[in-house]
């Protein structure tokens, strides 16, 4: 379409920003300096992805903005490329990162510049994941991204950063491991590790189940599933404010992203085969994690509670094969970027202010923090799923999507549905409601600037998606067509 | 411009205004804004309600597209019939006398423009409700009003009982919520759409239709019918999801009026009558409506009998009335049900307003025991309370007595057993009706001052913008009955102005039932007035005796037949205990302790042993360089 490589811009701003950082020199007021840089460089690249959304044809499925560099001779390609099921997670990662940028201030203990530096590398692996379409170079970006997040708990985060830190870590790096080794026999198999190319070729039906548990041993770590979901809420009440909301926003989008383009496009037999499971464990994480978050006594725990089940929608909606399921997944975890963002954002605000997660030490904010009661509401309708929010969505396309597989799985889904309202609101009300008792809440301040433009922003993307979806939906709908359409005629190839 | 832009939107407009500008306008401009906004819009209801009447007006306005996603088309729409025109009526008149009423009865009250901005978004979002042409956009509306329900009742947050019955409706609509958001999946997979023309239309080639859920075999209307009755019983606070009504009590109580009596609850039943020409093919769903609304009428009644607080009476009185609508719209008499609505939204909206104006003057006191003797003080409450309370029973020719005579006549006519049980609660119920309705008009204004606190003297009427909603409210309750009985339940209307909005596979029929059975009713209502007044003034000493005599029946009716008991013993604590169980024991205890946890310290052991082994003794590295090449070895042979 254009020579100017837009994707390959993207990718590499940030971390040609956090360079810049690292190497202009340090005075004392250095630290705005740095804000102020990072801001910037982080906002243009929100701008440069609102071009790329407003070149992209949502009219095709073939992937556009392509690029191609040869890397290693005759093994890896440095190649990139979206279509309407990867550009959305590419605008989402450009939003929510100035907004992590904007949010950070002088609570960082250690050295500001550093973390600013974390945040925007951790920007560009994250593009770079959703962008890359060739299993090695997606590898590389995917678990890149560890190394920043492993960074930012364990030196920014809270008291118990190391032992979240390494939990998380090991977690995530034993699920990869098998990943990789999956890609490498690929790679022996078919001679390449070019994603559009094995989408034409396929891949041998008699390898495709052990290679899909391969890939999914990593996916469900990140996503995560059930049983292998107890780091996220060790790691988000350790991460400080702007890692909690990368974390939810955005690495966790990594691996529903990675199930759609990686497990069911590459191996649509066993996806098929492996229904079952998904649906099981989908089913436990929103029922099961739902009943924990309801006794949480940790904001921060019950909201990445909070995230699980959400995700549970997602993987459940992926694996209907459906157009709404998969379109409902894609919006969910927009949605649940957005939604969670903000609410990682709310508990900073009021974190920074008294300096505890327990839900016990507040009460009685309203009357304290006007403003905020009302931004906090916003977001918890989101979470709850309530129509006119951009939860709504996501939630009911992919529990239409799931009717149409099983009358059983949707209903004991939809069961979710009620606890969610439960443990949200009855959260919202033990911090926002009821009379003062701790004393020290008397003395806090509303939301400064900051924090309202911040959550405000949120507020209103949250809102507006959720009464006119329509840009979202359009620019994934062709693409999630032909991606079923794909699907199906893989599977009917091989059955005939 | 269309007049339906202005009906839907200008309350939203108010709302915004005050919830947002609220500090900058002040707190009367802002009731001035809204509530004058909400009357406009009624006045063009009435408009739009008179085009329908003499045109068979209908339009369907498309505002914009809302969800595209495969063959899911759903679209933000205003759609105009009889039946969206009369909920049209019900809805802004009721608002806007309740937006009035609430300037003189939040005068004391700091968050005026809060207030005023959630009765107008309520009145937006229950607007969306009937104005929608699809289920989509009904359930829209439907979480909206749940919504808006839930801000005013915690309205005043810092009492805990509000917080808590706020979360209790809005959890056990849900419940509700959960049922008809599965009947709406069902209708997608079946018929590929959500809208209503659509829906309808396909309804009749599937009424063979069966289908397996959840390992029954069920016939699919059936299915789609009973989800949707489930969300209708939340919503409605029908018997076993009735919970939540008479603790939404806890908000001021214009909420009270316009949302848990005139509005907000009746959406259940305007769900019904709007699906009937999916109901019409579904029998067994119309039978299980009958018994679940009987049974709501009578175990409501009795239960109100025996309580206390002004406004949990006559909540526990609008869910047995709502329990009359349903079998109205069970026995196939979707019209008549929709007439109880219409009247019974006036005559408790007034009931509501005026036990209002009482606690007003008892300066927030509602326990009837501590009332009495107040009528010369309060006469024009007294008055119109004494106005309701008629139309509410059903004495002769006030609004009440067309409604609910025609529903247990339409009952009865039905001819078979359901029909002719459902006559006999219905009559039960009217004679019990009235009997607590009466008891606490004695109790409230008539017999010996009982209250502590507040000398007599210091009783007054409330002010005029409190009283005259309540008159507007008084004439409805006398005339809108024999005013619109005709248009309603007349037979010439069922094929002229409903004709567009409700089907009936079968016409109603058109006989009389006997003659003493037509008489039945209003002579038990009016002999209910002497025997209320004997029972609660002359002679108390009867009822106590009757109280002593029978504890365990007063104490089961007084607990409101243990429901809430039962509740939190089956669902809530449970609840807790499986989400304790879950994290402490499931994820803590097991998964952690052997997953990471147990992991990390196997890797520890492991390097310890490791670095024990990496002693520098050439012997034992050859040993392992042994070791490793035999396996190699063993592995290729083998392969």
């Amino acid at each position: 379409m254009i020579d100017f490589p837009i994707l390959s811009s993207l990718i590499l701003l940030p971390i040609l920003g956090a360079l810049f950082i690292f190497f202009s020199k340090s005075k004392s007021n250095s630290d705005t300096t740095s804000k102020y840089l990072a801001l910037f460089v982080s906002f243009g690249n929100f701008i440069l992805s609102l071009y790329l959304w407003y070149l992209f044809d949502p009219t095709t499925s073939d992937f556009q903005f392509l690029e191609e560099r040869t890397w290693i001779k005759g093994f890896i390609n440095y190649k990139v490329g979206i279509d309407g099921i990867s550009i959305l997670f590419v605008i989402l990662t450009t939003f929510i990162a100035p907004l992590c940028v904007v949010s950070v201030n002088n609570n960082i203990k250690n050295s500001l510049k550093h973390f600013l530096i974390a945040i925007l590398v951790m920007e560009s692996l994250m593009i770079g994941v959703f962008c890359s379409l060739d299993l090695v170079v997606f590898y590389l970006f995917f678990e890149g991204g560890l190394i920043p997040m492993f960074l930012i708990i364990g030196i920014w985060g809270g008291e118990r950063r190391v032992y979240s830190a390494f939990k998380f870590f090991l977690y995530t790096l034993l699920g990869s491991v098998l990943m990789l080794v999956a890609i490498i026999s690929i790679y022996w198999m078919t001679g390449t590790t070019d994603v559009m190319y094995l989408y034409s070729i396929g891949i041998e039906a008699k390898y495709q189940n052990l290679l899909w548990l391969a890939f999914f041993s990593s996916f469900a770590v990140k996503t995560p599933m059930w049983p292998v979901h107890t780091w996220l809420p060790d790691a988000h009440v350790e991460a400080p404010t702007a890692g909690s909301v990368l974390l939810a926003a955005i690495l966790l989008k990594m691996a529903g992203y990675g199930f759609i383009r990686f497990s069911v496009g590459l191996f649509p037999i066993a996806s098929e085969y492996f229904v079952p499971l998904i649906y099981f464990l989908s089913l436990l994480a929103i029922i099961y994690t739902s009943f924990v978050a309801l006794m949480q006594e940790d904001m921060k725990k019950l909201i990445a509670y909070s995230s699980v089940a959400h995700m549970g929608f997602v993987t459940l909606g992926i694996f209907t094969f459906t157009q709404q399921g998969i379109e409902g997944s894609i919006f969910q975890m927009i949605s649940h970027g957005l939604v969670s963002a903000a609410l990682f954002f709310s508990v900073g605000v009021i974190y920074e202010r008294m300096h505890t997660r327990l839900i016990n030490s507040y009460g009685g904010l309203v009357s304290i923090m006007p403003k905020y009661a009302i931004v906090l509401m916003v977001f918890t309708l989101g979470a709850v799923g309530l129509p006119g929010t951009s939860g709504f969505i996501g939630e009911f396309l992919i529990l239409m999507g799931a009717f149409k597989k099983s009358f059983l799985v949707a209903t004991i889904a939809s069961f979710g549905v009620i606890l969610a309202a439960a443990y949200m609101l009855w959260l919202y009300k033990r911090v926002i409601f009821g009379k003062i008792i701790n004393q020290e809440i008397k003395i806090l301040t509303d939301l400064n600037k900051s924090e309202v433009l911040i959550l405000s922003i949120l507020a209103f993307v949250i809102i507006l998606f959720g009464f006119y979806p329509e840009p979202l939906l359009n620019t994934t709908k062709v693409s999630v067509k032909d991606f079923i359409e794909m699907y199906y005629n893989n599977i009917n190839f091989t059955k005939n | 411009m269309d007049f339906e832009y202005l009906i839907i939107f200008l309350p939203l407009l108010g709302s915004i205004i005050s919830g947002f500008f609220g500090n900058i306008l002040g707190s009367r401009n802002s009731e001035i804004i809204t509530s004058l906004f909400v009357s406009i819009s009624a006045i063009f209801s009435f408009l739009i309600f008179y085009k329908v009447l003499n045109e068979n007006y209908t339009n369907n306005l498309i505002i914009f597209s809302w969800i595209n996603s495969g063959t899911l088309n759903v679209n933000w729409s205003i759609n105009i019939d009889a039946l969206s025109a009369v909920m049209l009526i019900v809805v802004t008149l009721v608002s806007s006398l309740v937006h009035v009423y609430s300037i003189g009865y939040m005068s004391n009250d700091s968050h005026k423009q809060r207030f005023m901005a959630y009765l107008s978004l309520f009145t937006f979002s229950m607007l969306m409700l009937v104005t929608s042409d699809n289920f989509l956009q009904l359930f829209f509306g439907w979480e909206g009003v749940g919504l808006c329900s839930y801000f005013l009742i915690g309205f005043w947050f810092k009492k805990e009982t509000a917080n808590a019955a706020a979360i209790k409706a809005f959890v056990v609509n849900r419940v509700g919520d959960f049922g008809f958001a599965l009947g709406i999946f069902l209708i997608f997979y079946l018929f590929g759409t959500v809208n209503y023309a659509e829906v309808f239309e396909l309804i009749p080639s599937l009424s063979e239709k069966d289908l397996s859920f959840l390992g029954i075999n069920v016939n699919a209307i059936n299915l789609i019918c009973i989800l949707l009755f489930i969300g209708a019983m939340g919503k409605s606070a029908q018997i076993f999801l009735h919970t939540w009504l008479p603790d939404a009590m806890e908000g001021p109580t214009p909420v009270s009026a316009l949302i848990h009596a005139a509005t907000m609850v009746t959406a259940g039943v305007f769900l019904v009558v709007r699906c009937s020409p999916i109901y019409e093919y579904s029998p067994l769903a119309l039978n299980i409506i009958t018994l679940v609304g009987m049974s709501t009428a009578f175990f409501a009644a009795t239960i109100a009998l025996v309580q206390n607080d002004i406004k949990k009476i006559i909540a526990y009185s609008t869910c047995s009335q709502l329990g009359y609508m349903f079998f109205a719209a069970g026995v196939g008499a979707y019209n008549v049900a929709m007439f109880h609505l219409f009247t019974h939204a006036f005559f408790k909206a007034l009931l509501f307003l005026g036990s209002g104006s009482v606690i007003h003057s008892f300066k927030d006191e509602q326990n009837i025991n501590s009332m009495g003797g107040v009528w010369r003080k309060l006469p024009y409450t007294w008055l119109l309370m004494i106005i309701g309370t008629l139309a509410l029973t059903g004495f002769p020719f006030l609004s009440g007595f067309y409604s609910k005579d025609a529903i247990i006549e339409f009952a009865y006519l039905r001819g078979n057993s359901i029909g002719y049980f459902a006559a006999a609660i219905g009559i039960i119920t009217a004679f019990l009706t009235a009997i607590y309705s009466w008891r606490l008009i004695f109790k409230t204004f008539h017999g010996s001052y009982n209250n502590k606190n507040l000398s007599i003297s210091s009783m007054h009427e409330s002010p005029m913008v409190m009283i005259i909603p309540l008159i507007i409210l008084a004439i409805g309750s006398i005339f809108s009955g024999f005013l619109f009985k005709d248009l309603f339940i007349g037979a010439e209307s069922v094929a002229s102005f409903w004709k567009n909005s409700i089907i009936f596979l079968e016409p109603l029929s058109n006989d009389h039932p006997p003659i003493w059975f037509i008489y039945l009713t209003p002579i038990l209502v009016i002999i209910s007035i002497p025997t209320a007044y004997y029972l609660f003034i002359k002679n108390k000493n009867i009822t106590n005796d009757i109280v002593n005599g029978n504890l365990p029946l007063y104490n089961f009716l007084k607990n409101k037949w243990y429901f809430d008991e039962l509740y939190d013993y089956l669902f809530v604590n449970p609840s807790k205990k499986i989400g304790l169980f879950f994290w402490k024991k499931i994820d803590l205890r097991f998964i952690d302790r052997f997953g990471p946890d147990g992991i990390s310290n196997l890797i520890k052991k492991v390097s310890i042993f490791a670095v024990k082994f990496q002693n520098g003794f050439i012997y034992h590295y050859a040993f392992v360089m042994l070791l490793g090449f035999s396996a190699l070895l063993t592995f290729l042979i083998i392969k």
